[in-house]
C-alpha cells in the first residue's frame, strides 16, 4: 500500500507538468490577450500603445520562454502577479476569495451527504415505495431547476416580500459594528440561501448513486447469506451492504474536490458572493493568465489528490480490491 | 463591453429630461426642506473596479469609482461645456498650441500635501513614460513641452493645433510626492488611492464593495451625503431585487426593468427613474472590403429594409431613438438634416434590383452572377439587446430577399479572430460618444490596419481631410460645419447602418434630493445631493 | 444468440412497469420533436413585437418571448436541439467513458496506470479555452456541441464504472467464468459490464440534464446552435433576465427538462432490471 501511494505520488509530478503544459499553451492559444483585452476597442490607444504594454507583461516573449519563467516561479510557490490592471499577487488575489468558497462548499457538500445518502438507502431498501418515488422526484426536480430560477424565487419570497433574510452578499452594511455572535448570526442568515439552493441541485447525484448501488448490493450473495444467517434487517443493510455500496459514493466524492476551489460561478454571481469562481470567470475573460493558470493549477492538484484518495479508499470500503 | 472614451463617459454620462412617473418633481430643495448633512448612498455595479489609478484602468467601474476621488484639472459641467475643476481658470492661445492653467490655491491631497503644479508635471510626465501601462497616452503624445511657471501655473505647448487637447485635461492628477520615483504598477494606490476630490477612499472588500467618505476640505463644498458605497452585484436581477429590498439605493435599469417592473404606486413613491439618451450608438457595421457591400445601393438598400422603430419597440421597449449618425441627437455636433432611411422594403428591392440583385430562380433569395445573396451578422455574446437586433434585421432581410445568418461569440474571440483580422461580413456593435466631436480614430483610413478601429475599411479622402481639419479646429461654429459635412456623407454612404441611441434608465432612492437631471445627466452634482433628516437611514458611527 | 439475449432482455423490460413509462415518456418526446412542423401552433421564430412577453393565454398557451415569439413553438421545436444534444452527448461519453473505465479497471496494471492518468489529464484540460482557440476555425453547428460535450464529458463514467469493476471482478463468478476458460472479452462485456452499470446509468441520466443546459452556453462562444433556432438552453437562458416579469419562460423549458431526465431515469431503471442477471424477476 506504501508502496502504492508512493509510486502514484512520484507519478503525479510528470502528470502535473503534462497538464501545466497543455493549459498553458491552449490558454495563450486561445484568442485575445490580456493587454488587448484592456485596450481593444478603445480609441485613443495606437498599435504602439500595446506593443508596449506587451512588453510590460513580458508577453512579448516566445511562448516556451513565458512557460520557464512561469514554471521557474512556481517552484518558489509564487504564481506571479495578475495581468489585470491591479497588477497584484496571484497568492493574494486567491487566499483573500479562498476561505469563502471552500466554507460555501463544504457546508453544501456535508448538507448533500447528509441527505442524499439516507434518502438513497432508503429509497434502495423500500423500492418503488411512496417514499422512494416522492424523493425521486424531489431530487431530479431540484437537479433540473435552473439555478438562477429558484434563487430569485427564493430572494423574492424570503428577501423583498417577507424580508426575513438578506438578498445577496456576505454581511451585512453594520457587520463591522457587530459583537462576535452578531456577526455568526448575520454570516449565518447570509449563507442560508446559497447554501441550500447549492445543495439541492446536487442531491440527485449522490442519492441516486447511492441508491443504484445500495440495490446492486443487496441482491449479492453474502447479503442473501447475511440474512439466511438470521441477522436483523438493520445489521445486513447498513453493516454489510452498505459499506459496500459506498464505491460511486467515494468516486463521486473524489471528483466533487476541486469543484471545492472551483465553486461554482453561477451561484456566486447570482448572490454577489465574492468567491473563486467569480475570480476565476473575471479572469478567463479577461485573459489574465497567471490567475488562469493559479486556479488550474490548484484545481489540477486537487484532482490529483481527489483521485488518489478515492482510489486508496476503495481498497477501504471494498477489501477484495486489492491495490498495487 | 463598450469603449470608454478618456475617462469623462460613465461619470458624466448625460441627460437632458426630467424625471418620468414620479407625482412628485424630486430634486427641488424648496419642496424638501434645507439640504442637511448625512446619510449613505449605496449604488449597485455589475463589474468591480480593477484599479483605483484611473490612468491604469480601462474599466468603466474603475473610472466610476475614482471620479469621485480625484480631479482633472478640466471638467465638463451639467451643460456639457469644459469648465475648470483643478484648475481655477485656463487660457488657449490664438493659434490653438499653448494651454496655460491657473490651479486653484489650498487644495490639499486627502492626506493632507498641498496639491501644485507639480503634480501636474507629474501627472503628464507618468502619461507619457513608456513604462506607464496606460491605454491613454496617445493624447499627451502630442505635447511638446509641459512646464511650471510657478506653483499655482502650468503651461502646455503642441506641436500641432489639436482640438481635443482642452478636453484631454479632464484625466485625473496624480499626487507626485506619493508616486515619484516608484514602480505605479506596485503602488499602494491602485487599493488606497489619495485624491483631492469630494470623496475620500475608505476601504476596499474585493468583490464587494468600495467604499468612501465625504471629504470635509473639498474645494467645492463638503459632500452633504456622508459615505458613498459601491456595491458590486454581478448579476442585474439580484441587484433589482437588492434596490426593491433597500439593499442598494441607486442603479442603472434595463428596458425591461423600467417599463414592466417599476410601474406600480410603490416602487413609484419609493424610487425616482430618470430617462435620457446615453452617450453611445448601436449600428450594424458592413465589411468595406467584401465584395457584396462595395456597392453603395445595395448597403443603402439594407438601410432601407430595417425598420428602426421596430428595433426601439422590439429591444428596447421604445426607450431609446432612431440614430442617423456617429452623433447624440441635441448635441451641437449633432446634424439633423441628413439623408434618412424610413423603412421601405419596395425602395430596397428596388435598389438592390439596380445593384444587379435578382431572384431568377424563384426561391426567395436574390441572386447576382449565380450567387445568392447571403451573409452572416456577428455580434458579441452578453450582450441580450444586440442578439435581439440582429434576430429582427434577420426577419426584415429575409423580406428583401436577403438570407442573414447570425452568429453570437465571447467577446475576445469576436474581436481577435473576426473583427481585428477583417473575418466578417458585417457587424451589431455599439460605440460611445465621447464629448468632444472628434472621431477620427473610427473613421479616417489611416485607422485601417488589423487592431485599429476602423476595422470596417472606410475609406473616403473627403472625410480623411474634414477629420484632419475637425482635430485642428478650435472655433466651435468652424467644427460643427465640418462635422455636419461629415454625417452628410456617412448618411449618403450608408458604411453604418446607424440603429439607435438607448436611453440611459438611471433609478435613485426618493429620500435622495436636490439631483438636478441636465444635459451630462444626473450624477455631475453628486455633492449636491442630500436626505433630509427625517428620512435618513444610516448614521456614521465614530470612526475609530 | 443476440437475439435470445436480446428477446430475453425484451422480454424482462416489458414486464418492468416503470420502466416502459419511461420509454414511453421519451418516445413520445422525440416523436413530438420529429412532428414539430405539424404540431407547432406558429413559427418558431415568428417575431411579432406588438406581443412581447405576454403571459399565457389561449393564443400563446405557455405565452410569449422577448420579441413576442410562440414560446410552446420554441419548445416543440428547440427540442429537436435538447433531445438530440442530450442523446448523442451522453452516448458519446458513456461510450467512451465505459470502453476506457471497463478495460482500465479489468486489465489493471499499466494499461490501467495509463488511462486513468490520462482521465486526470482530462480532468483538468482547459476546454474552455480549447473552443475559443478553434472558434475561427469551426462553421457553428450542432455537432461540434454534441462532439464537445461527449468529449469532455466521459471521464466521470470511467472513473464510476473502473471503481465498480476492481470489486466485480474479484467475485466468485468472474473468477469461475474465467477458471472456466472465457475469453477476456467475453468476461468483460457479458459478466463484469453488465453489473457494473448502475453508477453510469445514474451518471447517463444526470448527464442528459447536464448536457442540454451545457448546450446553450457553449453555443453562445459561437461554436453551437445560433439565433434564431430555439433550444431549451437558450430559452431558459433568454428568460433569466425577465425572471420577474414572465416566470413561463423560464419555467416551462425547465419542466421539459425534468420531464426528459425523468423519463430516461425511468428507461435507465427498466434497462438496469432487465439487463442484469441476477435479477430473474422483473418487479415493478
Amino acid at each position: 500500500m506504501a508502496a502504492y501511494i508512493l509510486k502514484r505520488l512520484l507519478l503525479m509530478i510528470p502528470i502535473f507538468l503534462g497538464i501545466t503544459v497543455i493549459s498553458f499553451a491552449v490558454l495563450h492559444l486561445a484568442p485575445g490577450a490580456p493587454t488587448e483585452m484592456q485596450t481593444m476597442m478603445q480609441p485613443k490607444v495606437s498599435l504602439e500603445a500595446r506593443a508596449r504594454l506587451n512588453a510590460i507583461y513580458g508577453l512579448d516573449k516566445p511562448l516556451h520562454i513565458q512557460y520557464f519563467d512561469w514554471l521557474k516561479r512556481l517552484v518558489r510557490f509564487d504564481f506571479g502577479r495578475s495581468f489585470s490592471s491591479d497588477n497584484r499577487p496571484v497568492q493574494e488575489k486567491i487566499m483573500e476569495r479562498l476561505p469563502v468558497t471552500l466554507f460555501i462548499n463544504i457546508l453544501s457538500l456535508v448538507l448533500i451527504l447528509v441527505v442524499a445518502v439516507p434518502i438513497g438507502i432508503l429509497s434502495a431498501v423500500h423500492r418503488y415505495s411512496l417514499f422512494d418515488k416522492a424523493t425521486t422526484l424531489f431530487v431530479f426536480v431540484g437537479f433540473a431547476t435552473p439555478t438562477f430560477w429558484l434563487a430569485l424565487l427564493l430572494m423574492l419570497v424570503f428577501g423583498v416580500h417577507l424580508d426575513w433574510l438578506p438578498i445577496s452578499g456576505l454581511k451585512s452594511l453594520n457587520y463591522e459594528y457587530l459583537g462576535f455572535w452578531g456577526k455568526v448570526v448575520d454570516l449565518g442568515r447570509h449563507l442560508i440561501l446559497p447554501v441550500l439552493l447549492s445543495a439541492f441541485g446536487g442531491l440527485a447525484g449522490l442519492s441516486r448513486y447511492m441508491r443504484g448501488n445500495m440495490l446492486e448490493v443487496i441482491r449479492q450473495d453474502y447479503i442473501l447469506t447475511a440474512r439466511a444467517k438470521g441477522l436483523p434487517e438493520k445489521v445486513v443493510i447498513y453493516k454489510h451492504a452498505l459499506r459496500n455500496a459506498l464505491l460511486p459514493v467515494v468516486t463521486v466524492l473524489g471528483l466533487s474536490i476541486p469543484g471545492l476551489i472551483g465553486g461554482s460561478v453561477i451561484f456566486e454571481s447570482i448572490f454577489a458572493i465574492p468567491g473563486m469562481g467569480q475570480l476565476f470567470y473575471g479572469a478567463v475573460m479577461a485573459r489574465d493568465y497567471p490567475v488562469v493558470m493559479g486556479e488550474l493549477v490548484i484545481g489540477a492538484v486537487l484532482t490529483l489528490t481527489g483521485n488518489l484518495v478515492a482510489d486508496i479508499s476503495y481498497a477501504l470500503v471494498d477489501p477484495r480490491i486489492r491495490v498495487r | 463591453m463598450l469603449l470608454v472614451w478618456g475617462c469623462f463617459a460613465l461619470i458624466f454620462s448625460p441627460a437632458c429630461s426630467r424625471p418620468e412617473g414620479s407625482s412628485e418633481t424630486p430634486g427641488h430643495p424648496a419642496e424638501a426642506g434645507p439640504p442637511c448633512y448625512g446619510d449613505t448612498l449605496i449604488t449597485g455595479s455589475i463589474g468591480e473596479p480593477s484599479n483605483l489609478i484611473p490612468i491604469l484602468a480601462s474599466d468603466s467601474a474603475s473610472h466610476e469609482v475614482a471620479g469621485l476621488i480625484y480631479n482633472g484639472l478640466v471638467k465638463y459641467d451639467k451643460n456639457l461645456k469644459l469648465v475648470g475643476d483643478l484648475a481655477e481658470s485656463f487660457e488657449v492661445s490664438r493659434s490653438g498650441l499653448v494651454i496655460t492653467f491657473h490651479l486653484r490655491k489650498g487644495v490639499r491631497w486627502h492626506d493632507g500635501q498641498p496639491f501644485t503644479a507639480a503634480d501636474v508635471l507629474f501627472t503628464y510626465k507618468t502619461m507619457v513614460d513608456p513604462r506607464t501601462p496606460t491605454a491613454y497616452a496617445e493624447d499627451f503624445l502630442q505635447v511638446e513641452k509641459a512646464e511650471v511657471l510657478d506653483p499655482y501655473t502650468f503651461r502646455v505647448t503642441y506641436k500641432k493645433p489639436f482640438a481635443p487637447a482642452l478636453a484631454s485635461w479632464g484625466i485625473s492628477i496624480l499626487p507626485r510626492h506619493l508616486l515619484e520615483g516608484r514602480d505605479i504598477m506596485k503602488s499602494p494606490l491602485v487599493r488606497h488611492p489619495i485624491g483631492t476630490g469630494p470623496f475620500i477612499f475608505k476601504e476596499w472588500k474585493a468583490g464587494e464593495k468600495v467604499v468612501l467618505t465625504y471629504n470635509p476640505d473639498y474645494f467645492e463644498g463638503r459632500p452633504y451625503i456622508d459615505r458613498f458605497i459601491y456595491r458590486v452585484i454581478p448579476d442585474s436581477a439580484t441587484m433589482f431585487m437588492e434596490l426593491k429590498a433597500g439593499g442598494i439605493d441607486s442603479m442603472g435599469l434595463s428596458p425591461l426593468q423600467y417599463a414592466r417592473q417599476t410601474e406600480y404606486r410603490k416602487f413609484k413613491e419609493n424610487f425616482n427613474k430618470y430617462r435620457y439618451p446615453a452617450f453611445a450608438y448601436t449600428y450594424l457595421g458592413f465589411n468595406l472590403e467584401d465584395e457584396k457591400f462595395r456597392d453603395r445601393r445595395v448597403r443603402q438598400a439594407i438601410s432601407y429594409a430595417i425598420d428602426r422603430g421596430e428595433l426601439i419597440e422590439g429591444v428596447l421597449l421604445g426607450l431609446g431613438q432612431e440614430a442617423t449618425g456617429p452623433y447624440k441627437p441635441g448635441t451641437w455636433a449633432y446634424n439633423s438634416n441628413v439623408k434618412q432611411y424610413p423603412y421601405n422594403p419596395v425602395k430596397a428591392r428596388e435598389l438592390l434590383q439596380k445593384a444587379g440583385w435578382r431572384d431568377p430562380d424563384g426561391d426567395g433569395i436574390l441572386d447576382k452572377g449565380g450567387i445568392p445573396f447571403r451573409f452572416t451578422i456577428i455580434t458579441n455574446q452578453g450582450n441580450d439587446t444586440r442578439a435581439r437586433t440582429a434576430e429582427i434585421i434577420q426577419r426584415r432581410l429575409k423580406e428583401v430577399g436577403i438570407d442573414v445568418k447570425i452568429r453570437i461569440m465571447e467577446w475576445a474571440a469576436f474581436i481577435k479572430e473576426f473583427i481585428e483580422k477583417k473575418a466578417f461580413e458585417a457587424t451589431i456593435l455599439g460605440w460611445t460618444i465621447s464629448q468632444d466631436p472628434d472621431i477620427y480614430d473610427v473613421w479616417h483610413s489611416s485607422k485601417t490596419r488589423p487592431g485599429e478601429l476602423n476595422f470596417i475599411s472606410y475609406r473616403n479622402t473627403e472625410v480623411d481631410a474634414l477629420l484632419e481639419k475637425g482635430r485642428r479646429t478650435f472655433d466651435q461654429g468652424e467644427r460643427r460645419k465640418i462635422y455636419w459635412r461629415i454625417q452628410e456623407i456617412l448618411a449618403e454612404e450608408v458604411p453604418y447602418v446607424f440603429l439607435y441611441v438607448p436611453d440611459a434608465l438611471p433609478v435613485v432612492q426618493a429620500r435622495f434630493k436636490g439631483i438636478e437631471p441636465a444635459a451630462a445627466g444626473i450624477t455631475y452634482n453628486l455633492i449636491k445631493w442630500y436626505v433630509p433628516k427625517a428620512e435618513q437611514r444610516f448614521k456614521l458611527k465614530a470612526e475609530s | 444468440m443476440k437475439r435470445t439475449l436480446f428477446r430475453d432482455f425484451w422480454r424482462r423490460f416489458k414486464r418492468h412497469r416503470l420502466g416502459l413509462i419511461g420509454a414511453i415518456i421519451v418516445f413520445i418526446l422525440f416523436a413530438v420533436s420529429l412532428a414539430a412542423p405539424v404540431l407547432s401552433p406558429y413559427d418558431p421564430s415568428y417575431i411579432d413585437i406588438k406581443s412581447i412577453l405576454e403571459p399565457p393565454s389561449y393564443e400563446h398557451p405557455l405565452g410569449t418571448d422577448q420579441l413576442g415569439r410562440d414560446v410552446l413553438s420554441r419548445i416543440i421545436w428547440g427540442g429537436r436541439i435538447s433531445l438530440m444534444v442530450g442523446f448523442v452527448a451522453v452516448g458519446i461519453a458513456m461510450v467512451i467513458g465505459v470502453f476506457l473505465g471497463a478495460v482500465a479497471g479489468y486489465y489493471g496494471g499499466y494499461v490501467d496506470t495509463i488511462i486513468m492518468r490520462f482521465v486526470d489529464i482530462m480532468l483538468c484540460f482547459p476546454t474552455f479555452f480549447l473552443i475559443l482557440a478553434v472558434v475561427a476555425l469551426l462553421e457553428p453547428s450542432i455537432w461540434n456541441i454534441m462532439v464537445v460535450i461527449g468529449a469532455t464529458g466521459w471521464m466521470g463514467m470511467a472513473r464510476l464504472i473502473r471503481a465498480e469493476i476492481l470489486s466485480i471482478k474479484e467475485r466468485d463468478y468472474v473468477l469461475a467464468a474465467r477458471a472456466l476458460g472465457s475469453s477476456h472479452a467475453r468476461i468483460i462485456w457479458r459478466h463484469i459490464v453488465p453489473n457494473a452499470m448502475a453508477p453510469v446509468l445514474v451518471a447517463a441520466t444526470l448527464g442528459v440534464a447536464a448536457a442540454i443546459l451545457t448546450e446553450s452556453a457553449l453555443s453562445f462562444l459561437g461554436i453551437g446552435v445560433q439565433p434564431p433556432t430555439p433550444s431549451w438552453g437558450n430559452i431558459l437562458t433568454a428568460g433569466k433576465d425577465s425572471i420577474e416579469v414572465a416566470w413561463w419562460l423560464s419555467f416551462y423549458p425547465g419542466m421539459a427538462i425534468l420531464i426528459t431526465v425523468l423519463g430516461y431515469n425511468l428507461l435507465g431503471e427498466g434497462i438496469r432490471d432487465a439487463i442484469d442477471p441476477w435479477l430473474r424477476e422483473g418487479r415493478g
